[in-house]
Order: C-alpha cells, then sequence, then structure tokens
C-alpha cells in the first residue's frame, strides 16, 4: 500500500482517485507495448502509429468515462452499446431533416441522456438491480433505434461531423484530430468532478456503502439518477465519434461495446463491488486494448489470437489487483 | 451419563475475553438453560460446542469420547446441531429436501426421493407433526413450522444434542407452547438439549437446569425449581458499577428532543441540553427501530416529534441539517464506508466549507480529519488510510467524530461501545461526558441520546433512563431510581 502514501502533490491531490488506486494499470499497459514494440518493431511507436491507438481508443474511452461514474457508485450499465447505436440514428436523422451537425449532435446526446434518467428512475424506484434493468434497456434502446432506423442504414449528408476523427493534414497545429481532443477534455471534467466534488465523493460513498451514505444524509437516490444520465451521455458522446467514423446512421452498430467498455474500466482498477475507479486507469485500460488490437493486426496475428490475449489480461490484471489489495492490507 | 461435556472452554477475540474457562455439561434428557446479559458470552460458548468457532484452550467430549469438530457441519456429523434465531433453510426448496440438504440419500448421484420422503415423514412424525406437507416449499409455512423444519433437519442426520438459541423470539403464545411440547418430546426420546433465552420465567419452564454466565465466567446456576426469577437476575448482573464513568457537572438546559407518543415504540419523553437519556432493553426490543424512526431511517407510524424547532418526522438529510447526527449500532455493515479513507468517513455528512463551491479540496478535508484524529486520538496512518484497517476501538472514533465534525446538538448513539476494548471504551465515556458537560464555558453542551444493552455503561453515563420491552418504551426515571437489577427485571418482564 505504500504506493498511495504520495502525500505532497499538487493542490492536495488524490493521487488514488486521479491516478489509479495501484500502478497495475499503467504497468499492463506499458508490459503490452513494450510486447508489441518488439514483436512489430520501433515503428509500432511512430506517431501515426500513436495516433491510431488514439482514435482506437476514442469510442471505447469516451463510453468507459461514463460507466466509470457508475460503476465507481456501485452500479453497472449495459445499455451503453444499444445507446451509442441509437445515438447514431437520431443524428442521421436530424441531419437528413436538414438540421445543422451541431444541432444533429446535441440531439444525439440528448436521446441518450433521456435512456440514461429513465435507466436511473428504474433503479431507484422499482428497486430492481441495475444489472437487470439496463439489460432489459439495452434490448429495448436497440429494438428503439431500429424501429426509428427503418430497420437499415441510415445516409445522411456529410457534414464535418465525419472529420472528428478524421487524421489532419499537416499544419493544422491541432496535433491529433478535435475527437481526441474531445475525449481528453471529457476525461478531464470527469476526473475532477469525481475527485474534487461534493458529487464525486458522495458517488464513492454511495457505491463504498450505500447504507452508510442514507445514513449521512447523502441525496442517494437522486445522485444515482443523476449518475444513470451521465453514463448515458457520455455513450452518447462515444455515439457522436461512431457516427463520425461511420457516416452512416446504424442502428446495428456497436453490439457488444458494453463488455469492451466495462473491461475498460475493470482493467483500469475499477470495482464491480464499487466504490473504486479512477479515470486515469480506465483510459490506460481502453488504450490496452486497442494497443493490443491494433498491435496483433500490425503483427498479422489472427483475429481470434487477439481476442484470447484481451481476454486474458482482463483477468489477470483483475486477479493481480486483489492479489496486491490482499499482500497490501497488513 | 452426561451425554456432552465442555471443560475448561476459553476464547478471545484480540484483547476481548468472550468466553474464560467455562465448564458445561448436559446428561441425556435433560434440557439445560444458559443465560447472561447481552455478552455475556452464550453465542461464543454455542459457536464452540457447534462448531463454529475453535477453542483456544478446553476440551469436550461427546457420549464420553473426544470431540472436536472443526466446522458446523462436522459438528453435525458428530451429532450436535444448533437451531438459530435465524433460520437458516433454503426457502424455495421444499421441506423434505431441506432436511436432507447436503446429506442427500443417492445411489451413483442419482437422488433417492422414495428414501428422502420417507425420512421426512418419519421425522415428522417424531415431533409429533405428520401434517405438514413433506413436499411444501418452506416459504409457505409458518415461522414456526420452519423451526420445527430446522430442528427435523438435525434429527434426520441423527443428533443427539441440540443447541436452540433464542427460539421464541418470533413465536406467539401458542407456538412457544407447541414448542416446549416438543422439546419435552425431544427429552424423552434421550436428546440433550441447551436452551439460550433471555426471557427468564420461559426459562423457568421449560428447563430443568439453568446456567448463568457473566462476563465470560459462570456466575452459577442450580435445578431450575430451586431458583427463583430474582435470584437468576442477581446472577446475570453480579456486580457493582466502578469508576470507568466519568460525570463532569451538567447543567439542563432547553429542550431539543420532544416524542409523544412516537413512532413504533409509543414512545414518550423530553431530552434537553446538558443531559443524556439512556434506553435499555434486550437485543430485538425495538429499540434501534425507535432511533431509525427518530432519524428517518424508518417510517414513523404515529405520533409527535419535534426536534429544535422543527416539528415531525423528517429524511436523514433534513435531520443533519436540524443538527441531529445518528451513530448506527452495525459499524461495518451502515456506520462505516470501510473501503474509503478516514478523512472521507468522517467528513461525509458535510462536505461543504471543504472548498469553494460544490468542490471538495483534499487538503482542506485532510486537515479537517487531522483535527479529529487527534482530538480523539484515533491511531491511523492518516486520514486517507481506509477505515477497515483500524481497529474496532478506532473505527468507532472515526463515527463518533462525524458527528462531532458535522457539530451537531442532538447525538442520537445506537450502542456506542459495542465490540471495542476496555481503553478505546474509556476514551468514549469521557468523550460523551464532555460533550454535555457544563465546565466548558463557550461550548454549549449537547443532547444525547443513547442504546445501550451493556447495564453498567446506562446507569453510569445517563441522567435518565427508559426501559423498552417488547416494543414498548417505559418511562424515562431518574438514574438514581434504577439498579442493574430492576433494569433487568424490567426488561425480562419478570416485573
Amino acid at each position: 500500500m505504500k504506493s498511495t502514501a504520495a502525500t505532497s502533490t499538487w493542490f492536495g491531490a488524490r493521487p488514488a482517485a486521479l491516478f489509479g488506486a495501484s500502478g497495475a494499470p499503467v504497468l499492463g499497459l506499458v508490459f503490452v507495448a513494450i510486447l508489441f514494440g518488439i514483436l512489430v518493431g520501433p515503428h509500432f511507436f511512430r506517431p501515426a502509429n500513436l495516433e491510431l491507438v488514439a482514435r482506437q481508443t476514442a469510442i471505447v474511452a469516451t463510453a468507459a468515462l461514463g460507466m466509470t461514474v457508475i460503476i465507481v457508485a456501485g452500479g453497472i450499465d449495459l445499455s451503453v452499446g444499444s445507446v451509442v447505436a441509437l445515438t447514431t440514428v437520431v443524428i442521421a436523422l436530424l441531419l437528413r431533416a436538414d438540421q445543422g451537425p451541431l444541432l444533429a449532435a446535441a440531439g444525439g446526446v440528448a436521446a441518450a441522456a433521456l435512456c440514461g434518467t429513465v435507466n436511473g428512475f428504474l433503479v431507484t424506484k422499482l428497486r430492481v438491480v441495475p444489472f437487470i434493468v439496463t439489460l432489459g434497456t439495452m434490448i429495448v434502446v436497440r429494438g428503439a433505434a431500429k424501429g426509428l432506423a427503418g430497420e437499415r442504414r441510415l445516409e445522411a449528408p456529410g457534414t464535418w461531423l465525419n472529420d472528428l476523427l478524421r487524421t489532419l493534414d499537416p499544419g493544422r497545429g491541432l496535433l491529433v484530430p478535435a475527437g481526441i481532443w474531445l475525449v481528453v477534455l471529457l476525461a478531464v471534467l470527469v476526473g475532477l468532478t469525481l475527485s474534487y466534488t461534493r458529487y464525486g465523493r458522495h458517488l464513492f460513498a454511495i457505491g463504498s456503502n450505500e447504507r452508510t451514505a442514507r445514513l449521512c444524509g447523502v441525496p442517494v437516490d437522486r445522485d444515482k439518477v443523476i449518475a444513470y444520465a451521465i453514463v448515458a451521455a457520455l455513450a452518447g458522446v462515444a455515439g457522436v465519434l461512431q457516427f463520425s467514423r461511420l457516416s452512416v446512421g446504424d442502428p446495428t452498430v456497436a453490439v457488444g461495446l458494453e463488455l469492451d467498455v466495462i473491461a475498460a474500466v475493470i482493467i483500469g482498477g475499477g470495482s464491480l463491488l464499487g466504490g473504486r475507479g479512477t479515470v486515469i486507469g480506465t483510459i490506460l485500460g481502453a488504450t490496452t486494448m486497442a494497443v493490443i488490437a491494433i498491435g496483433c493486426s500490425q503483427k498479422g496475428l489472427p483475429n481470434w489470437l487477439q481476442e484470447v490475449v484481451t481476454g486474458s489480461i482482463i483477468v489477470l490484471a483483475v486477479a493481480l489487483d486483489h492479489f496486491r489489495q490482499r499482500s497490501g492490507a497488513r | 451419563m452426561m451425554r456432552f461435556e465442555m471443560r475448561g472452554i476459553r476464547k478471545a477475540f484480540g484483547a476481548t475475553v468472550a468466553v474464560d474457562g467455562v465448564d458445561l455439561a448436559v446428561a441425556s434428557g435433560e434440557a439445560c438453560a444458559l443465560v447472561g446479559q447481552n455478552g455475556a458470552g452464550k453465542s461464543t460458548l454455542m459457536a464452540v460446542l457447534s462448531g463454529a468457532l475453535q477453542p483456544d484452550a478446553g476440551t469436550m467430549t461427546l457420549d464420553g469420547a473426544p470431540y472436536r469438530p472443526r466446522s458446523p457441519l462436522d459438528a453435525r456429523r458428530a451429532g450436535v446441531a444448533m437451531i438459530y434465531q435465524e433460520l437458516s433453510l433454503a426457502p424455495h426448496l421444499s421441506v423434505m429436501e431441506n432436511m436432507v440438504l447436503g446429506l442427500e440419500p443417492s445411489r451413483f448421484g442419482v437422488i433417492e426421493w422414495d428414501r428422502v420422503r420417507a425420512i421426512a415423514s418419519d421425522v415428522l412424525a417424531r415431533l409429533g407433526h405428520p401434517e405438514i406437507p413433506v413436499h411444501a416449499p418452506v416459504e409457505t409455512l409458518s415461522v414456526a413450522e420452519q423451526q420445527l423444519v430446522e430442528v427435523g433437519r438435525a434429527l434426520a442426520v441423527g443428533c443427539k444434542v441440540l443447541v436452540l438459541d433464542e427460539p421464541t423470539s418470533s413465536l406467539s403464545r401458542d407456538d412457544t407452547r407447541r414448542l416446549f411440547e416438543l422439546i419435552a418430546r425431544l427429552k424423552r426420546e434421550g436428546h440433550a438439549i441447551v436452551y439460550i433465552s433471555h426471557f427468564i420465567e420461559e426459562v423457568k419452564e421449560v428447563a430443568d437446569r439453568i446456567v448463568v454466565l457473566r462476563d465470560g465466567r459462570v456466575a452459577g446456576g442450580g435445578p431450575a425449581a430451586d431458583l427463583s426469577p430474582p435470584q437468576i437476575v442477581a446472577l446475570m448482573v453480579g456486580r457493582n458499577v466502578d469508576d470507568l464513568y466519568p460525570h463532569a457537572e451538567r447543567r439542563r438546559g432547553e429542550a431539543i428532543l420532544d416524542v409523544d407518543a412516537f413512532g413504533p415504540a409509543s414512545a414518550t419523553f423530553t431530552l434537553h441540553r446538558g443531559e443524556i437519556l439512556g434506553i435499555a432493553g434486550l437485543i430485538g426490543a425495538g429499540r434501534t427501530r425507535l432511533l431509525r424512526a427518530l432519524f428517518g431511517l424508518e417510517p414513523v407510524r404515529q405520533g409527535r416529534v419535534r426536534i429544535g424547532v422543527y416539528e415531525g418526522p423528517a429524511t436523514p438529510a433534513e435531520r443533519w441539517a436540524q443538527g441531529a447526527g445518528m451513530l448506527s449500532e452495525d459499524r461495518a455493515g451502515e456506520g462505516l464506508a470501510r473501503g474509503l479513507g478516514v478523512g472521507d468517513n468522517l467528513t461525509l455528512s458535510r462536505l461543504d466549507d471543504l472548498g469553494p463551491l460544490t468542490t471538495v479540496l483534499p487538503a482542506r478535508q485532510d486537515a479537517a480529519a487531522r483535527t479529529w484524529i487527534e482530538r480523539l486520538g484515533i491511531s491511523t496512518r492518516g486520514p486517507r488510510q481506509p477505515v477497515g484497517e483500524l481497529s474496532g476501538g478506532n473505527q468507532q472514533k472515526v463515527a463518533l467524530a462525524r458527528l462531532l465534525h458535522h457539530d451537531v446538538d442532538l447525538l442520537v448513539l445506537d450502542e456506542p461501545t459495542r465490540g471495542i476494548d476496555v481503553a478505546s471504551k474509556a476514551q468514549i465515556y469521557s468523550l460523551i461526558d464532555s460533550l454535555v458537560s457544563a465546565s466548558d464555558s463557550d461550548r454549549r453542551p449537547k443532547a444525547i441520546l443513547m442504546v445501550s444493552s451493556y447495564l453498567p455503561e446506562l446507569l453510569g453515563l445517563c441522567d435518565r433512563i427508559a426501559v423498552m420491552r417488547r416494543g414498548t418504551l417505559g418511562p424515562a426515571r431518574p438514574v438514581s431510581e434504577w439498579t442493574e437489577h430492576q433494569l433487568m427485571m424490567d426488561a425480562t418482564g419478570t416485573a
């Protein structure tokens, strides 16, 4: 437990909350990066390749930011994949109705946030466990997306939305695509909220022991509804990025995305029991998975091997973390 | 002949010695009652007998042969079964499935249902209740019937020693009567019965012999017919209040809490600044429910309540805002978020003032926590150490410090010293006393409402005490009018 004892940091930072309670996520990423650096060769670390990693990471990472919030609060949201699909459909519909790209994107995110609010109310009012509620809404939202799109992909007129994750022409000064900056900005925002606001500390308390939170007067139900809205809104932003990559509204996209997203949080040190999770860890987790995917494909390794490696890393990361925790707790 | 014998049994948890050299023997066909105050060591002793705990010292024999169970299952196989207050049946399974659970008769891994049915019907007949359907899911039965199934489960595997822990606490009069008949039946079959209960009249009725435990030792006992209820209570209580309890000068101020025919216990009392009101009673008498209803953690059924100037029921958040704070009896399950740091736990009810707008700056949170760590002498590596890593006494100080950090006027304390070491107890006593004392002129004294199962503590700290019995709170009387003996008589209904 020595790693958490960094006391003299900037404005009394919470290194544990911001940078991961253990170094495990960092070690994991360094390990896979070096592994593929050796396998693929030094050109694996070319700027262009790193940008590829960042672009690959962006969608999972954005949704995983929200998942971190809900997992910290002791919940889960299985509907994020479906919400991403719904968002792409809503954006395409709005663009086809001659709305501007900004309004279309905002409309998509708003639709997503609405789904999350419904999840939140179902969890808190019906007292049904989040796993079941969001399993249900995962199917419902997927169906709604298909219904809205008339069970097909929706072509949409081209706008700047399609350039969010596109590699920039040299000399534009942005360094990486705007979409990546958006993810970075959101990560900082979510990280600061979790670590440095009353709301964030309440979420940790709810996730760690909901009864304690109630005893201490934390508005548990309200905070949870907001958390589910945040997860879904961030899934909506992931949906905007997804739309940017596809440039069509596709109700069948992002099937199973929720599992990648949850995996990113878990690799990053989040606990499904609640009360633990960090933004930095989550981003590292999402990046680790992207590095494995890109490394495998550049090395020409088959897809199945990539899946075997990713799955093993998830289990290994969590097992290692538990081992460290047990040995660390005197 | 003695069915089982325990000799010199000792069991300690850390620094607390729960059972200290106890001898207990019960003959075949005998029912022996084990009585004592909460925390006297009854449960620990029986946990040793039933294999749930391993003793630090002492020996046991069963039918003359050495007996040393490693687990409850081990004990059950040897013939010792414990019937707990909370029934441990699988509610969705049928009566007969529950009876053979874990020991199903089978051939090549396939359960022989005919034999299962035969075993269950046979056991129910022996218990005198052949009318209970062996196919019925256990959850469809009444509590009394479920208890019967539990006893039947023990008999089905051939148990000879049955320990019944507070078996009547959730039973009606008629069901209690039937249980006593059942116990008589078991005695005739040659079983040895250990019967744990708080209700002294009941104990006298059902047991042949009574053994009284106090502070982990045998305080006395004898044939049930020879002991009168006051004699039993005297053995349970035993000793005098020592001077562990500081009592600075107190001056009664204005009324802070006023309840009238309130809530689940139809409680009526008024609590003032500079005063500690204690609530005595047995576990399960409804004391915790009353406190929780006051604090908005359980619905209020009836009556009036006023805290300060605020009339009527309120949510926990509102109670905190009104200047009331509560300490939960369940430290691990409710009082503290064990995974979070000392600082997070301590400041949780009041995270404002720790940063601009709605922010919480860790530096300020740590500083606030350090103040209390220092003042209460909490031994911890620092404000960010997870609370679950601290000792029980230090955890309790963190939970109490939350109320002090919030600076509440009314402290509602549920079992403030449960499960902590003597040194921490003494510190908490002097802290509680200082909160209501009039000596500190720049601080107004607080008001404290306190539930405790430990009578010396109530008598030592409180100004007035009321007794809760079977869900009803009696009148609050000055502490000078109470003795430990009288409190126990009131709590057990041995008036």
